[in-house]
């Protein structure tokens, strides 16, 4: 029996007693309980204040991850077989197609979310000291969304991808300094940003996977860093602002 | 009266010690940055491959007598447009360029169209709607010692280029 007693002490270190003392305990010690504030403004948790779209957002993302996990074990970034896995994904996997559009449509949500957060975030001055660098932050955060947005556009491997990421990549080409074609233009056809993005001078194998490691692996990688500082500065700044 | 040298050098100047220590915090720094910059010069030059693996900017497409006169043939995989006119033959890249999509032939209004943004072009290549900014590129077009046609896409030519053949 002592070794359940101990199990249980294990994963839950503060007893059962219930005192004021132990409550704020068990918040202080409890990692769930952790990721939110001990204690939040009562504007904080209006709703016609933030309108939840920064968890909207944790949530669309989190969508898109799962989803995005599973769409990987019937992917092949490969291109003889990506279009073909795709339409598996589409008539063969059963909730295939719900998948798909579960993470499609999150990733839209996603968009728009973020697009809506940071015209809240603008119009209640929520961007002023001391969340000014937080701004920042977000602004990188939108742009991670964007890019996320665009590699997994090439990814089905049709027509609409194929055409789609052309026009983004030759937009790539009219960088300036760092496009081929691009004002004060430093590099070449073969060394510009165009090339960098298609690993080559035309959409091929080489652009489907570094399209493919940008959209599953680089891209999230640096959106759950940057959502990390984001949300970190947001509890540092003494949480949701508020009217002075 | 001559003050002793040693007062004034405490007055003004810094101990061995301090600029030793300075010289070693910074040259610490530095060797930090260099190595961090070495590192990411190697992810850099690392996604510029030395070798790519596409297909050959120079080609044959068959032989002059294959081509209608005013016909425009589209290169199946290629990318290219021969046409043929009663002057001689030209090598049209088909590029729009607007934003790089493939623009097709219209043969009964002979007329190119993108359909991405809906530049359109006459047969020469020549813009006249949408938002392309200049007229298609032109290719170098050559006749190869076995006679047949070869499209360099590596070179342009002028939009008066002709191949008599």
């Amino acid at each position: 029996m002592n070794i359940f007693i101990q199990m249980w002490r294990s994963l839950f270190r503060t007893g059962v007693t219930d005192s004021p003392v132990h409550r704020v305990f068990r918040v202080v010690v409890n990692f769930s309980l952790h990721l939110h504030p001990a204690r939040v403004s009562k504007n904080g948790i209006k709703t016609t204040y933030t309108f939840c779209l920064g968890g909207l957002n944790v949530l669309f993302f989190v969508m898109t991850a799962i989803t995005g996990g599973l769409l990987m074990i019937y992917y092949t970034p490969d291109v003889d077989k990506a279009y073909a896995n795709m339409l598996d994904l589409e008539n063969v996997i059963p909730f295939g197609t719900f998948l798909r559009n579960l993470h499609r449509v999150s990733a839209h949500a996603m968009v728009i979310a973020v697009s809506l957060h940071m015209l809240r975030v603008f119009l209640t001055a929520s961007y002023k000291s001391p969340r000014e660098f937080n701004w920042v932050i977000g602004v990188g955060l939108l742009l991670m969304t964007f890019l996320l947005s665009f590699t997994g556009y090439l990814l089905p491997w049709d027509q609409l991808s194929y055409w789609a990421v052309t026009v983004g990549t030759t937009m790539a080409e009219n960088t300036p300094i760092v496009g081929a074609k691009g004002p004060f233009s430093v590099l070449g056809p073969e060394e510009d940003m165009r090339f960098i993005l298609l690993g080559g001078t035309s959409i091929d194998q080489p652009t489907l996977i570094r399209f493919y490691f940008a959209h599953c692996v680089g891209l999230p990688g640096a959106l759950v860093g940057l959502m990390a500082l984001h949300f970190w500065r947001v509890r540092k700044a003494g949480g949701i602002s508020r009217p002075l | 009266m001559l003050k002793p040298l040693v007062d004034d050098l405490s007055e003004t100047t810094v101990s061995r010690r301090r600029v030793l220590g300075s010289a070693l915090f910074w040259a610490s720094w530095g060797i930090v940055v260099v190595i961090l910059g070495v590192i990411g010069g190697g992810v850099l030059r690392c996604l510029y491959p030395r070798a790519l693996y596409e297909a050959s900017k120079i080609f044959k497409v068959g032989s002059p007598e294959s081509y209608k006169i005013g016909s425009v043939n589209l290169v199946t995989g290629r990318g290219v447009w021969i046409v043929r006119e009663q002057e001689g033959f030209y090598a049209i890249l088909a590029k729009c360029t607007h934003l790089g999509c493939q623009p097709i032939w219209y043969e009964d209004q002979q007329v190119f169209k993108c359909p991405c943004h809906g530049s359109r072009f006459h047969k020469d290549g020549v813009n006249f709607a949408g938002p392309a900014p200049r007229p298609l590129d032109r290719l170098y077009l050559s006749l190869s010692s076995d006679g047949r046609l070869e499209v360099d896409k590596g070179k342009t030519a002028s939009l008066d280029y002709r191949l008599k053949a």
